[in-house]
C-alpha cells in the first residue's frame, strides 16, 4: 500500500518534472523507452563539429604508435629500429590473452623504438614505435576472408591479428568481446547484437559523421558482427539529437526487417552500454553479470565498421575518425592515422584560437587534460577539445557537502554519491564498498549538478584505488604464507628423509657419540645454508618452535631429526637403568639453561613473524603424532642421556649462533615482498602512484 | 595537469540556493508586518547580523576560510528562520542569545556547514523555550485584536527596553496563541467548539497568523518549482498531519481541532517547507525523507495534543534529527543491476 503510494507519487513527480522542463525524458521524437534513473542535459556542443564532412589528415611527418592503444596486456615489438615497413604490416603482435596488435598505418621506416609522451592523464612517457612515412602509402599484402562461409571460430581466432578494439573509447580488443560467448562450459547465446550509437557526450561527433557518410559501411559491419555471434535481432540506439545519421541508417538498414534503429531520448550518459540496454529494452544487466550471460552483445558503430573492413578488404585496424572541436578555427571531423601527433590535426583544424590553454581528450564530462599538444592520436581518440578558460571554467574551491542529495537524484546508477563522499573522504573502504562504490561508472553526473563544486569522480577513483590496493597487497601476503607453509612442510619433510636415512645408518655399529657430532654438523650447515636465503629466518624460526615448544620441557632441546633417529632405538632399547634417568634429567637441566638464552634469539624474530611461528606452534602443541613423538623421545633421551650431553648442548650452541645471524637477515629483508610476482609488484607500483595522485587531488581542496 | 572531469557543471552555489530559501521567505514576512507590525523586521536584523558576526567569530577561532562561509548565507537562513520563530516583540537579547547559541553550538561546533547533525534554527529555539518560557510563549496579539495597537516605533522602544508607552499594560498587547489557548481551555474541559468562538480563531487557524501561514505555503511552492526542495518532505508532513489530525477530529469532534486548524495554526507551513528541509540535518534518500516528515509531522500533533507545550514542531524536529543516521541506512534505494 505504501509503496504503491510512493510509486503513484514518483509517477506524479516525473510528471510534473516534465512539465515544469527539467531533468526527465523529455523530447517527443524519442521512441519509447525505459528510462534509468536521473542523468542530465549538458549544452550539446555537437553543432560547431558536425557541419562539415569527415577531412582526411595530410600524411604527418612521422607517427608515434604507443604500444599501448588498448586494454590489456602490451603487444610484442616485431620490428627492429631502420626496418622498412609496408602499410598494413604488423608491428607488434598480441601478446597474452586480452592485447591487441599494432600496424604499420602508412609505409616508411621505423626510425625509433622508444619512450614517448602518450595520451594518458599521468602524463607518463611509454614504449612507442616511431615510423617516418615515405609518402608511397604502400600497402603491404591483404587477405580478404570469405566471411559468410568460412568457419566462425576460425574468423574470430583471426581478428587477433587485425588489431581492431572497441572504438567507443573503451579500447577493449573485439577478439575477446566475439570470443567470450561461453563462460565456463556455459555457451551463451547472443540473440540480439545492440550498436552503441547514441554518443551522448557533449562535443564528441565522429560516430554522427560516421553514420552520416558511412552508413552501408556500418550496416555491413553489422552483418559480420551477427554473423559471428549467431544472433538474430539488431537495435541500433541513436540519440534524438542526430536526425541526420538517424535517417542515413534507416536507409541503410531498410532491406533488413530484423535491424531497428531506435531513437533514444538525448540525456547523458545514454551511452554507457547498461544504460542503453536498459532504455532500448527494459533490461537491467546484473551488476556481477557480463551482457552475453543475458543474451547480448554491444559495439560502437566504429567498431562494426572496423570489423567490414578487415574481413572484406583484409585491412587491420589502422585509423579512426576523431573529432576536433572546441576552441579551434574549424571545428570538424578527421580520418586520423593512429600516431598522428595532435598538433598535425589542430593545424588542419585551423590552428587554436589564442585562449587555448591545453587540450582535453575525450568529451568534457569523463575526458582528461592531455599533457601536450605532442602527444600522438591512438585508437582511444575520439575526440580532441581544445580547451580554454571561457568554455572551461576552472572549478571553484570545492565547498562542504550539504546533503542536498541532487547527485543522487542525477546517478544513472542508482547510487548515493554524497554517501560514497563521505565514505571516501574518511577513508570507510568497507563502507564504500557496501553502498556499491565499484558499481559507479565515473560518468560525472554527480560532480554535474554538485552545488558545492566537489570533485566526486576524484574521490571515488581514490577510494577504489584504495581498495584495489589493499585487495592486492592482501591477495600477495596470502599468496606469501600459502607459498610459506608449503616450503616449511617440505622442509619439514626433507628433514624427515633425512633423520631416516640417518636411522638406518645408525643402526649399524655407530657409536652414538658420532652420530650426534653429524647431525650437530648437518643442522649447522642446514642453518647456515638457510641463512643464505631471503626467507630463511621464518622457516628457522618455525622449525625451530617445533623442536622448542615453550610448554613441553621432555624435549626442549631435542630437535624432531633427533626424535625421529632414536625412535627406533627407543622402540628396541626400553630403559629400566634408574642412574641413566637420573643423569639424563641433568643433562636436561643443563640443556634448558642454554635452550632459554636460544629463546632469546627466537623471540627476536618473533616479533617480526607472529603468524608463522603462531600457526606453527598451535600445530606443534595440537598435533596428536607430536606429543606421542615427545613421548619416545623422552625414552630416547634418557637412553643417551650420558653419551649425547655435551653432544646435544653443543648443537643448542650452534643453533643459538645460527638464529642469531638468522635474525639479523631477517632485519633486512622486507615481509612478504620476496614471493611477490613481477606483475603483482608492477600493479601495486602502479597504484601507489595514483594513490599518490589522488592523494595530491585531495589536498589540492581547501576546505576540511 | 590534473585529470579533473568533469570540466563542466551546472548547480546552483551553495549561495545561490540559501539566497532563493531567503527569497522564499519574503511573502511570508511581509504578511508577518502587516500582521503583527514592523517590529519583525528588527527581530530579522538583529538575528542576521549576530548570526554574521557569530559565524565569522568561530569560523576565525578555527582557523577556516571566513569569506566563502560567509557568503554561502546559510548562517542567514537560520537567523532568520529562528527569528521568524520567536514572539514578534520578543527582546533583543533574546534574540541575539538564540541566533548565536544557533549558530556557535549547534552549527560551528559541530563543524560548521554540512556537520550539523541537528538543525541549528531549532536547537536556538529549544534552548529558549526552555530557558525563558514566559518571555518565549508571550506573543502580542495582532494589531487588529489588540486594545491598544502598537506603532513601529513603540514596538522598536518595547524590544530594547521592555517599555510600553504610558498607560499601556503588557496583558493590553499579548495574547494567548490559538494553539496555547485551546490547550488551556481543554484542560478546563470547555468543548472545542465553544473553545473556537474567541476572537483569536481565524477562518480556519488564528486570526491573521493564518495569513502568514498560508504566505509561507506559497513561498514553499516556489523553492518546489525552483527544486530546492524535493516534494516528499512537505507532501508527506502535510499529509500526515492532516491525516493525525483527522483521525482524532472524527473520533471526537468535541475533544480535538480539525486538520485545517493543525495545517494553519502554529508553524505547520514553515516547518513543512523550510524546517525539516534544511538537507544537512535531514535525510537523503527518497523514501527517508518521508519516513522523516511523517515522524515530524506525527511527533508534532503529539507535543501540542498531549505534551507541556503549545507548538511541537522545534521538539519533533529535534528528535527526528537523532534519528536521521538510521533512517538513511534503512532506506537506501536498489542500486542499478543489483537485487534489494
Amino acid at each position: 500500500m505504501m509503496m504503491n503510494l510512493i510509486h503513484f507519487t514518483k509517477k506524479l513527480s516525473q510528471t510534473l518534472g516534465k512539465s515544469l522542463g527539467g531533468i526527465g525524458l523529455q523530447n517527443a521524437d524519442a521512441d519509447n523507452v525505459y528510462a534509468f534513473n536521473g542523468g542530465i542535459h549538458p549544452p550539446q556542443h555537437k553543432q560547431e563539429s558536425n557541419t562539415r564532412p569527415i577531412a582526411q589528415l595530410p600524411m604527418p611527418a612521422r607517427l608515434i604508435l604507443p604500444l599501448r592503444q588498448h586494454v590489456g596486456n602490451v603487444p610484442k615489438i616485431t620490428v627492429s629500429v631502420g626496418d622498412y615497413v609496408l602499410k598494413g604490416q604488423m608491428l607488434a603482435e598480441a601478446e597474452g590473452m586480452v592485447s591487441a596488435a599494432i600496424h604499420a598505418p602508412t609505409s616508411g621506416h621505423v626510425t625509433a623504438i622508444s619512450e614517448e609522451v602518450i595520451p594518458h592523464p599521468s602524463g607518463l612517457k611509454d614504449q612507442c614505435i616511431t615510423i617516418a612515412p615515405d609518402g608511397k602509402d604502400t600497402w603491404a599484402q591483404l587477405y580478404p576472408q570469405d566471411w559468410r562461409h568460412a568457419d566462425k571460430q576460425d574468423l574470430i581466432a583471426s581478428l587477433r591479428v587485425s588489431g581492431i578494439v572497441g572504438l567507443g573509447g573503451a579500447t577493449f580488443p573485439t577478439d575477446i568481446k566475439l570470443r567470450t560467448t561461453s563462460r565456463g562450459d556455459k555457451v551463451l547465446g547472443v540473440h540480439t547484437l545492440i550498436i552503441n550509437a547514441a554518443e551522448c557526450e557533449p562535443y564528441i561527433t565522429c560516430d554522427d559523421m560516421l553514420m552520416r557518410e558511412r552508413a552501408n559501411d556500418i550496416v555491413n559491419g553489422i552483418l559480420v558482427a551477427e554473423h559471428l555471434m549467431g544472433s538474430t535481432n539488431v537495435i541500433i540506439g541513436i540519440e534524438d539529437n542526430k536526425p541526420e545519421a538517424t535517417q542515413a541508417m534507416r536507409e541503410a538498414c531498410a532491406s533488413y526487417q530484423h535491424m531497428d534503429v531506435k531513437v533514444v531520448p538525448t540525456l547523458y550518459p545514454s551511452g554507457d552500454a547498461r544504460r542503453l540496454v536498459h532504455l532500448l529494452l527494459g533490461t537491467e544487466i546484473p551488476s556481477n553479470k557480463r551482457t552475453t550471460e543475458v543474451g547480448l552483445q554491444v559495439f560502437n558503430v566504429a567498431t562494426v565498421m572496423a570489423l567490414y573492413r578487415y574481413f572484406e578488404f583484409g585491412e587491420p585496424s589502422l585509423s579512426r575518425v576523431v573529432t576536433m572541436t572546441g576552441n579551434v578555427e574549424v571545428p570538424q571531423n578527421f580520418e586520423v592515422l593512429f600516431g598522428t601527433p595532435l598538433h598535425d590535426m589542430v593545424k588542419a583544424a585551423g590552428g587554436a584560437k589564442n585562449a587555448t590553454s591545453h587540450f582535453i581528450m575525450g568529451g568534457p564530462m569523463m575526458g582528461f587534460a592531455l599533457p601536450s599538444s605532442d602527444v600522438p592520436l591512438t585508437k582511444a581518440s575520439n575526440c580532441i577539445i581544445a580547451a580554454s578558460q571561457a568554455l572551461f571554467a576552472p572549478a571553484p574551491p570545492a565547498m562542504p557537502c550539504i546533503r542536498c542529495a541532487r547527485c543522487a537524484d542525477a546517478c544513472p546508477v542508482s547510487l548515493q554519491p554524497q554517501e560514497l563522499y563521505w565514505f571516501a573522504k574518511s577513508d570507510q573502504f568497507d563502507k564504500a564498498r557496501d553502498y556499491k562504490l565499484f558499481d559507479c561508472i565515473e560518468c560525472g553526473c554527480c560532480s554535474y549538478v554538485c552545488p558545492s563544486d566537489i570533485p566526486l569522480v576524484q574521490y571515488y577513483r581514490y577510494a577504489k584505488s584504495e581498495i584495489i590496493a589493499t585487495d592486492k597487497a592482501k591477495e600477495a601476503a596470502d599468496l606469501a604464507r600459502e607459498r610459506n607453509d608449503a616450503r616449511i612442510a617440505r622442509i619439514e619433510r626433507e628433514k624427515l628423509e633425512r633423520a631416516q636415512k640417518h636411522a638406518e645408518r645408525a643402526k649399524g655399529a655407530q657409536t652414538a657419540k658420532a652420530e650426534a657430532d653429524a647431525l650437530d654438523g648437518e643442522n649447522k650447515r642446514a642453518l647456515n645454508s638457510e641463512a643464505k636465503d631471503g626467507t630463511a629466518p621464518q622457516n628457522i624460526t618455525s622449525a625451530a618452535d617445533l623442536e622448542l615448544p615453550k610448554d613441553n620441557k621432555e624435549v626442549e632441546i631435542v630437535t624432531p631429526t633427533q626424535s625421529l633417529a632414536h625412535d627406533d632405538r627407543a622402540v628396541s632399547a626400553p630403559t629400566t637403568d634408574k642412574q641413566a634417568v637420573i643423569a639424563a634429567a641433568i643433562a636436561r637441566a643443563k640443556a634448558q639453561k642454554l635452550a632459554a638464552a636460544a629463546n632469546v634469539a627466537e623471540e627476536e624474530e618473533d616479533m617480526c613473524l607472529p603468524k608463522v611461528v603462531k600457526s606453527q606452534d598451535e600445530k606443534g602443541h595440537l598435533g596428536d603424532t607430536d606429543n606421542a613423538t615427545s613421548k619416545t623421545v623422552t625414552v630416547a633421551a634418557v637412553d643417551q642421556a650420558k653419551p649425547d650431553k655435551q653432544a646435544l648442548i653443543a648443537a643448542a650452541i650452534a643453533r643459538a649462533k645460527a638464529q642469531k645471524e638468522a635474525a639479523l637477515a631477517a632485519g633486512s629483508v622486507p615481509k612478504n615482498t620476496q614471493t611477490v610476482s613481477d606483475s603483482v609488484q608492477q600493479e601495486i607500483t602502479k597504484i601507489d602512484t595514483l594513490r599518490a595522485q589522488a592523494i595530491v587531488l585531495a589536498s589540492s581542496e581547501p576546505n576540511d | 595537469m590534473m585529470n579533473r572531469s568533469p570540466y563542466i557543471t551546472d548547480a546552483p552555489t551553495v549561495s545561490t540556493i540559501m539566497l532563493k530559501v531567503l527569497l522564499a521567505l519574503i511573502p511570508g514576512i511581509i504578511a508577518y508586518v502587516w500582521i503583527f507590525g514592523g517590529g519583525i523586521l528588527i527581530a530579522l536584523t538583529l538575528a542576521t547580523i549576530t548570526a554574521l558576526l557569530s559565524e565569522a567569530f568561530t569560523l576565525a577561532l578555527r582557523k577556516r576560510p571566513i569569506k566563502p562561509h560567509l557568503f554561502d548565507l546559510s548562517a542567514v537562513v537560520a537567523a532568520w528562520l529562528l527569528a521568524l520563530a520567536l514572539p514578534p516583540l520578543a527582546p533583543w537579547w533574546l534574540v541575539v542569545v538564540g541566533t548565536g547559541f544557533s549558530i556557535i553550538i549547534a552549527k560551528q561546533l559541530y563543524g560548521g556547514l554540512g556537520y550539523n547533525p541537528f538543525n541549528p534554527a531549532m536547537v536556538g529555539y529549544a534552548a529558549l523555550l526552555i530557558s525563558f518560557p514566559v518571555i518565549m510563549t508571550q506573543w502580542p496579539a495582532p494589531l487588529t485584536l489588540a486594545d491598544a495597537p502598537l506603532s513601529f516605533m513603540a514596538q522598536c522602544q518595547f524590544i530594547f527596553t521592555q517599555t510600553l508607552p504610558v498607560n499601556t499594560l503588557v496583558d493590553a498587547i499579548t495574547t494567548a496563541t490559538p494553539l496555547d489557548y485551546l490547550k488551556t481551555q481543554r484542560m478546563l474541559n470547555i468543548d472545542t467548539s465553544t473553545i473556537m468562538q474567541s476572537p483569536i480563531f481565524g477562518i480556519t487557524g488564528a486570526k491573521g497568523a493564518e495569513l502568514i501561514t498560508a504566505s509561507y505555503f506559497v513561498g514553499g511552492l516556489y523553492l518546489l518549482q525552483q527544486r530546492i526542495i524535493s516534494w516528499h518532505l512537505p507532501t508527506a508532513f502535510i499529509a500526515v498531519l492532516a491525516l493525525i489530525s483527522a483521525a482524532f477530529y472524527v473520533s471526537d469532534a468535541s475533544q480535538f481541532a480539525s486538520p485545517a486548524f493543525h495545517l494553519m495554526s502554529g508553524a505547520s507551513m514553515l516547518c513543512a517547507f523550510f524546517i525539516i528541509t534544511d538537507p544537512v540535518s535531514g535525510p537523503t534518500t527518497p523514501r527517508g525523507k518521508l519516513y522523516f516528515a511523517g515522524g515530524v509531522a506525527a511527533l508534532t500533533y503529539i507535543i501540542r495534543v498531549y505534551g507541556g507545550y503549545p507548538d511541537g514542531v522545534a521538539f519533533a524536529v529535534l528528535i527526528m534529527n537523532m534519528a536521521v543516521p538510521l533512517i538513511d541506512a534503512y532506506t537506501q534505494p536498489r542500486v542499478f543491476g543489483h537485487s534489494k
